[in-house]
């Protein structure tokens, strides 16, 4: 068994248009420094230079925020369930409209 | 109080009612676990966004920033629209709404009842259509005023006066607030408020996930976090995906009789979920969490009957919470 991870739409040009794919590891960042060996680029697009958790992505372990389970140290295990998703919380739509008038775009 | 001057004035003191079938039993002799709906549907337009419509418009009046005869210019994806489209009604505003069309259709037939104009940025244009839509609008419209829910401190405001209070008073041996995650003002306000008052309160987010087309972004950093939101208010925050929002909502009118919308279905499910661990940790729990509006507006959506999979397809793509 392995750990399963859920890739957003903007992200999948790094998994082969794959949906879903497998990695392994004890935490969140072997985990994701193990994906990067098969999808090279992915791990940039979650963690910054400085090597925090991207400001705009937000990734849960079975549905759970990972920012309150210790971050990049979030322990994983075989089975969990990862999603991957930007952060829009409410929809982008009203957001981008909201940011854009305020001339923050 | 049964009675009002207004109906700007009957706004909050909404019923705290206890779940008694829905919350998780106990092993004999174990303390109890109990479960609590705060039902912000009987706020004058039907949902909880009446407190903070009622709080930016009064905040704007008093700092000057809305006189009289003001356009108020708002993009909202429907409840916050109603809400201030009855108080700019009530105190003398002209209000225009910018909504993605994928909205339900009572939402806007609500709103143009109310005397709202609505603008809608197109669904399948993604972000980008609703950037283009909005800067266009605000060029044309320099002297439209915006209150600009995701980022009005009075927003969170509101329920730091109002909803925080009522919770305590209500149940003052609250041990988790649970509530959906927007624009983040109800968290903050109500989360900030019940952390100076309650030891050890837990506060608790659920942030609806919507089907693929909703996230119609470019890349990551077309992405936004509400000026608000500030992570350490919350202690935890749950995602929960639209099938699970619909067998909660459903759950919730067939096991209490509270016919509520689906992002309320989102907010139930991470109550259940806390509720359950302090039933397997052996710990007293009393979670108060928000209904932020009924199913009315969304019957149109056709999700409240058929089989979960047709709800969830029903559901593809709309904006449910």
């Amino acid at each position: 068994m392995a750990i399963e991870v859920r890739i957003p739409t903007i992200l999948r040009s790094y998994t082969g248009g794959a949906k879903i794919v497998e990695g392994a590891g004890d935490t969140l960042t072997e985990l994701i420094d193990d994906l990067d060996t098969r999808h090279s680029g992915l791990k940039g697009r979650l963690i910054t230079p400085e090597g925090g958790l991207h400001r705009f992505v937000n990734i849960y372990v079975n549905d759970e925020d990972v920012r309150f389970l210790g971050a990049l140290d979030a322990k994983v295990k075989d089975g969990d369930s990862i999603t991957i998703l930007p952060a829009v919380a409410g929809g982008a739509l009203g957001f981008a409209a909201a940011a854009a008038l305020l001339g923050g775009l | 109080m049964a009675r009002y001057e207004s109906l700007l004035d009957a706004c909050g003191g909404t019923p705290l009612v206890g779940l008694p079938r829905l919350s998780p039993a106990v092993p004999e002799g174990a303390p109890p676990v109990r479960l609590w709906a705060k039902l912000e549907d009987r706020n004058p337009t039907g949902s909880i966004k009446d407190r903070a419509a009622l709080f930016m418009v009064r905040e704007a009046e008093e700092s000057g920033h809305l006189r009289p005869g003001d356009t108020i210019l708002e993009p909202t994806s429907g409840n916050t629209g109603i809400a201030l489209a009855m108080v700019a009604k009530l105190r003398g505003y002209r209000l225009v709404c910018v909504m993605p069309e994928n909205v339900s259709a009572e939402r806007t037939q609500i709103l143009r009842m109310y005397g709202a104009e609505i603008i809608f940025s197109p669904a399948a244009g993604g972000s980008n259509q609703a950037v283009a839509t909005a800067k266009q609008i605000a060029a044309e419209h320099p002297d439209w005023k915006m209150l600009f829910q995701y980022g009005n401190p009075a927003n969170a405001r509101a329920h730091y006066e109002t909803t925080g209070p009522e919770l305590l008073h209500d149940l003052p041996t609250i041990t988790h607030f649970v509530a959906g995650l927007g624009t983040t003002g109800t968290l903050m306000g109500t989360g900030r408020f019940l952390r100076e008052k309650v030891d050890g309160i837990q506060i608790i987010a659920a942030e609806p996930r919507y089907g693929e087309l909703v996230y119609g972004l470019r890349n990551i950093d077309e992405g936004y976090v509400p000026e608000l939101y500030d992570a350490s208010v919350l202690t935890r925050r749950f995602s929960v995906g639209t099938r699970d929002a619909v067998l909660r909502t459903r759950q919730l009118i067939e096991v209490e009789g509270i016919f509520a919308g689906f992002s309320t279905g989102a907010v139930l499910h991470a109550a259940l979920a806390v509720a359950h661990e302090a039933v397997r940790a052996g710990n007293r729990a009393d979670v108060a969490f928000v209904v932020p509006d009924a199913g009315w507006k969304y019957l149109s959506t056709g999700a409240y009957g058929g089989t979960l999979n047709e709800a969830e397809e029903a559901l593809e793509g709309q904006l449910w919470a």
